[in-house]
């Protein structure tokens, strides 16, 4: 293919000036190495230097570059210019108030990931002194792949519950409660439950799937969810047959 | 945040979702062309014997659990349907969807142990 | 510097318009609007049962008809795209460990197809027993 340049349509809103988005076009160099990221780059570097938006690793682990190309949500960093057309279409992720061209309000989200408790909690405190807390790799196996979450907020972009229910806890946090709630050194699931087997919690899922399948780091928040659904439900009924057994 | 009732209707979507996946393509068949593509002959359905089947405990109990389960599969789905259409009076879809499915399981439980 | 984030409309009512894999799940959605009105179709066939033979061969006739037919087919496909959404997601449902190792997915899936065969099977005799 002997492509030259390339437009990308980029999505602006300056909060000081513009009253709604609009979109701006640039011609950028086509390079068969270049990610997304580094024709924004360029753009930043050689066409309009008041171009905002959040990058730092540019190798999809920082997790801080996600946007939507094309109408997917992805890492920019993490796909290549060449497997697109002639146009490029990049704007903010989804279902995020807009800050400032491509870079969204989080701060949501935050509170979100905060109000499932995503570390441990464990059964007796201890001290530096005392050692760690021993785990074997089988142990870990059963939860390794929901500790790969990268906050990069695709999920949360993709998902149309989230757009649909702005209460909704969403995919990555859910995700992280139950790699948690399944880690041999914590005990914190029921209180973890409050939240996430809440209205707003898991219930809130319909399993769409879409944040499994763009998730860059193969977390599938998509199985946590539903694990946690079929865990949550079990838990119902059980404290429901047993009253006795309830603290 | 309290913890949500929603496993009592989440259940019952599940599990009927479950059972429907394993048997009611074959349920829809039988019914809709089992006599229709000749696979049975017509007394396959018959008064007599579908009457006979509706006495049976055993057969009572085949044609009501999964026509219960599934139907409050389906009442529960299509809940959440109506919301993904836009529809955003949850309450008065659930009381329909619901009410709906407990209707159904009203006459089922008319048809097969009062009537 | 003064803030002032703009928060984009969503689409309430056509969102799912907006890419493939929302359509997917749509149609996965609205099987149950099929499964619904077929069970309520077997509802409506025991209580016409329960109301005697003229009833019931009324009921039985309405299903031969050329609309129970359509009506039927329709249900079928919509009944087969359910059973392969419900067993495609099995896997992530409910994973199965085995030696500290996870089951392919795929296993999973065929087992359920497996089931699936004979419990048709075993109805199709049954019904014609
Ligand atoms: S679960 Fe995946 S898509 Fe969602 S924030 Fe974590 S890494 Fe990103």
């Amino acid at each position: 293919m002997s492509r030259d340049t390339v437009q990308l349509e980029i999505l602006r809103y300056d909060p000081e000036k513009d009253s709604e988005p609009y979109f701006s076009t640039y011609e950028v160099p086509f390079n068969d190495d270049w990610v997304v990221l580094d024709a924004i780059n360029y753009v930043k570097e050689n066409l309009d230097r008041t171009l905002t938006y959040r990058w730092s690793c540019h190798m999809a682990v920082c997790g801080s570059c996600g946007m939507v190309i094309n109408g997917e949500p992805v890492l920019s960093c993490h796909t290549f210019m060449r497997d697109y057309g002639d146009k490029i279409r990049i704007e903010p992720l989804q279902n995020f108030p807009v800050e400032r061209d491509l870079v969204v309000v989080i701060d949501d989200f935050v509170e979100k990931l905060g109000s499932v408790k995503p570390y441990i909690v464990p059964k007796v405190e201890k001290t530096v002194d005392e050692g760690e807390y021993i785990q074997s790799p089988a142990q870990l196996a059963v939860f390794k792949q929901y500790t790969a979450c990268i906050n990069c907020l695709l999920c949360y972009s993709a998902c149309p519950q989230v757009g649909l229910n702005p209460g909704f806890v969403g995919p990555a946090a859910l995700a992280l409660a139950h790699r948690y709630n399944l880690d041999s050194r914590d005990v914190g699931r029921a209180a973890r439950e409050d939240v996430v087997a809440s209205n707003p919690g898991i219930w809130e899922c319909s399993f769409v799937g879409a944040c499994s399948e763009v998730c860059p780091k193969s977390v599938d928040p998509a199985a946590a969810i539903q694990q946690t659904k079929i865990a949550s439900t079990v838990d119902y009924f059980t404290d429901f047959l047993t009253p006795w057994r309830k603290q | 945040m309290a913890r949500s009732n929603k496993p009592i209707v989440w259940g019952l979507f599940a599990a009927g979702g479950t059972l429907s996946a394993f048997i009611f393509p074959a349920v829809v068949f039988v019914i809709g062309f089992g006599v229709t593509l000749g696979f049975y002959s017509p007394d396959v359905f018959s008064y007599e014997r579908m009457q006979a089947l509706a006495a049976n405990p055993l057969g009572k109990l085949c044609l009501f659990a999964p026509t219960f389960l599934i139907i409050w599969h389906a009442a529960h789905r299509l809940r959440i349907t109506a919301h993904d259409f836009g529809i955003r009076a949850d309450g008065l879809v659930a009381a329909l969807c619901y009410g709906s499915a407990a209707v159904g399981t009203v006459a089922m439980i008319y048809a097969l142990f009062i009537a | 510097m003064s803030r002032r984030p703009y928060i984009r409309p969503v689409q309430r009512s056509t969102w799912w318009l907006a890419q493939p894999r929302y359509i997917r799940y749509m149609a996965r959605e609205v099987t149950s609007a099929f499964l619904c009105a077929y069970s309520l179709l077997i509802i409506v066939g025991l209580v016409r049962l329960a109301q005697g033979p003229l009833a019931y061969d009324a009921f039985l006739a309405a299903v031969y008809s050329t609309s129970g037919q359509v009506f039927s087919l329709l249900t079928l496909i919509f009944a087969i795209y359910h059973t392969y959404t419900w067993f495609q997601v099995t896997p992530k449902a409910m994973p199965i460990r085995k030696g500290g190792k996870l089951i392919a997915g795929s296993i999973i899936v065929g087992a359920h197809w497996f089931v699936f065969l004979i419990a048709s099977v075993i109805i199709l005799y049954l019904v014609g027993m």
